[in-house]
């Protein structure tokens, strides 16, 4: 491997890796914010994606089928916490877990019923099905390019969002004393109900945007969901900066291996998680 | 879930189960007595393919298939009406033993027809090799089935999956490439495949370069596909099928690789997807026992019909599905329907070995008409072979078997 191609396989990495981050940046934010263990994150991945699909085939545009889709899964996520998530604040993980656990499975049978079961394409938006040619034999996609573009806004967006916005400071007191938060006057439910919104919205995203490079398939959300919460548990619970940084380590751990270590490339994600927590027990980023 | 994985009944198997035996009755009562009882029981066919997940629509294309060469002849096998059953396997080789076990101890099938995923395949050869079912396998080219683990009640109306790809190595030599990269799922497929490129090409004086494993059932190439950029071969070889192979061929456009390093593979790369990908499938060539190219009285024919009733295009799956019920359709009436499980075989293991059959069944695969519809060709059959049907090194076609088993 000459230089040029270690610079692109940096770029493979980092590009796989900030789209880790989109993924699972919504996970991070529920379970460190609110508490909850959100076991149905990737079933989220999963309707984002399948929605992607079926409103492009109908509108003919991703670009309009993301924008539909979007308020959608906003409004699934506040009717989640409405009717489900609110009642669990107060209990056990483990409710969290069985009522997670539960949700899989009727996302599973939903998807099953409405969309089937059929392995499917999402055509690459016209404006972006393009390449850049970085060497004599191999371009780039533009439309990897632009997934990582959005991937960085919304990183961007997200930090100022938590930590220089009123909104931002009214969640952090929210997640460090609740009690506290709601007695000095702010409607911490619905801080909430926008919070896990958002933790929602983001995972679906990341289906939406990653729908045309995966393809869209029945468990899709499963291995999603598993490698989220590597992501999350390298990174720190909690901690967005520690999912920036575990994400980015995990693309180019998985791009690397890949190329260097093919026979056990299925694994090294998983070495490098039991490595960290050897090494800290409390994540990369995580509050011990 | 699907209703199928569920032991036992479910309300929809229970009212599925009692209709039948409602809407027997009354056509019991509506037809002269004795003919009834004249019937003979029906011939209980198990199913089992995957109808989900990336090989969905290999699943179907050969459950039509089968289908079609049941419908040509009435409905009918050997006289005896058809009772159906199907399992859906997922092409998930965990759940292969216990999927199979449904239809053997369960649903007391008399014939297991299955399936396309290798991994598959070695779960069900276990159980049927203990049960003795009989067992025609479509599409699932793992070698041992017919080699080490085999036994007389296997058949496969396919190939195994060193076959696929061995007869690569002849066409790459004329295209004059000295070396090449093997790029494939990392599974029992893609490993035999390989295996079979390797031998065909090395043989012919290539080199394999280097083998990229991609973990089944991913798609996320790039990473590979830059590694291929950065190695440069003369030749990309590569094993996906399905949906993954349409990935693939896009992935391989866009990555700007197409034109500039030659694409080959097993005929799996491109069947029953050249719709799906559009011109990214352009000049990628490949070898296999099937093409749609195949000019022969019989493939004509089969193509017109599954068109007429699928409204949809056959592939080789298709193809598979057909030969398989023609190949069961043949015992029967040999036998007059008599039930006798009973075929000799050859236990080999490896090249030319492979039990297909062959002289009692006027098969749709073949590469050509004159070699009496042969799947397996012989080996030295030269460019013609290699590019158009299946190439063994062996000389199977000589080895083959007749066939007496129902």
């Amino acid at each position: 491997m000459d230089f040029a191609f270690f610079l692109i396989q940096l770029l493979n990495g980092l590009q796989y890796g900030l789209l880790l981050f989109l993924v699972a940046s919504g996970l991070t934010l529920i379970f460190g914010i609110m508490g909850i263990i959100n076991l149905a994150h990737g079933s989220f991945y999963m309707v984002g994606a399948y929605l992607a699909w079926s409103l492009s085939s109908l509108t003919g545009s991703l670009t309009v089928a993301i924008l539909l889709a979007i308020p959608l899964t906003v409004i699934l996520g506040m009717g989640l916490e409405r009717l489900l998530f609110r009642h669990l604040y107060q209990r056990d993980h483990l409710y969290q877990v069985l009522l997670t656990y539960g949700l899989i499975l009727v996302f599973e049978e939903l998807r099953s019923l409405i969309w089937g079961d059929d392995v499917h394409g999402v055509a690459v938006p016209a404006l972006l099905n393009a390449s850049i040619p970085l060497t004599e034999n191999l371009s780039y996609p533009v439309y990897r390019l632009a997934i990582s573009g959005v991937c960085l806004l919304l990183a961007a967006a997200l930090y100022l969002l938590i930590q220089k916005t009123r909104l931002g400071m009214m969640i952090r007191a929210g997640a460090s004393n609740r009690d506290m938060v709601q007695s000095l006057g702010i409607d911490i439910k619905l801080i909430y109900t926008l919070v896990f919104a958002l933790g929602i919205a983001l995972a679906a995203f990341a289906g939406m945007i990653n729908a045309p490079l995966s393809s869209v398939f029945r468990n899709l959300g499963s291995h999603v969901l598993i490698i989220c919460f590597v992501v999350v548990v390298i990174g720190g619970i909690g901690s967005v900066k520690g999912a920036m940084a575990a994400s980015l380590l995990i693309g180019l751990a998985e791009t690397f291996g890949q190329v260097l270590v093919p026979e056990v490339a299925g694994m090294i994600v998983y070495v490098l998680m039991a490595v960290v927590l050897v090494w800290r027990p409390q994540g990369l980023f995580g509050k011990a | 879930m699907k209703k199928n994985d569920q032991a036992g009944y479910d309300r929809r198997e229970f009212l599925r189960g009692t209709t039948a035996i409602a809407g027997a009755a009354v056509a019991g009562a509506l037809l002269p007595i004795g003919t009834a009882f004249a019937q003979q029981a029906k011939l209980k066919v198990g199913l089992m393919l995957p109808y989900t997940g990336t090989y969905a629509q290999l699943g179907v294309a050969i459950t039509n298939g089968f289908k079609l060469a049941v419908e040509e002849r009435g409905g009918k096998l050997g006289g005896r009406e058809i009772e159906w059953f199907t399992v859906d396997d997922e092409s998930n080789p965990a759940k292969a033993p216990e999927n199979v076990s449904k239809l053997v101890q369960r649903d007391k099938v008399d014939v297991v027809i299955g399936t396309v995923h290798s991994g598959v395949v070695m779960g069900m050869a276990k159980v049927l090799k203990e049960s003795g079912t009989l067992w025609i396998n479509p599409n699932g080219g793992a070698g041992a089935m017919t080699g080490a683990a085999c036994a007389p009640n296997f058949f496969r109306t396919s190939f195994s999956n060193w076959q696929t790809t061995h007869a690569l190595g002849k066409v790459l030599k004329a295209k004059g490439h000295k070396n090449a990269v093997f790029i494939t799922w990392k599974y029992a497929a893609g490993e035999e495949m390989m295996e079979g490129f390797k031998e065909g090409f090395e043989k012919e004086g290539g080199k394999l370069t280097k083998e990229l494993f991609v973990p089944f059932p991913q798609v996320e190439f790039q990473a590979l596909l830059t590694e291929i950029a950065s190695i440069k071969p003369d030749a990309v070889v590569a094993f996906f099928a399905g949906g993954g192979a349409a990935k693939f061929l896009k992935d391989y456009q866009a990555a700007g690789l197409k034109g500039k390093i030659p694409l080959y593979g097993s005929g799996f790369l491109t069947d029953g997807v050249l719709d799906a990908v559009g011109d990214a499938g352009e000049g990628v060539e490949t070898t296999l026992h099937y093409a749609d190219g195949l000019d022969t009285k019989k493939d004509k024919a089969f193509r017109l019909a599954y068109a007429k009733t699928f409204k949809l295009q056959p592939d080789v799956y298709a193809v598979q599905g057909y030969d398989a019920g023609q190949l069961l359709a043949a015992g029967p009436r040999r036998r007059q329907g008599q039930h006798r499980r009973q075929a000799r075989h050859d236990q080999g293991h490896g090249s030319g070995q492979d039990r297909q059959p062959a002289r009692a069944v006027d098969l749709v695969q073949g590469a050509q008409p004159g070699a009496g519809h042969v799947p397996a060709q012989g080996g030295g059959q030269g460019e013609q072979g290699a590019r158009r049907g299946l190439e063994g090194p062996g000389g199977s076609g000589a080895r083959l078997q007749d066939l007496a088993f129902l």
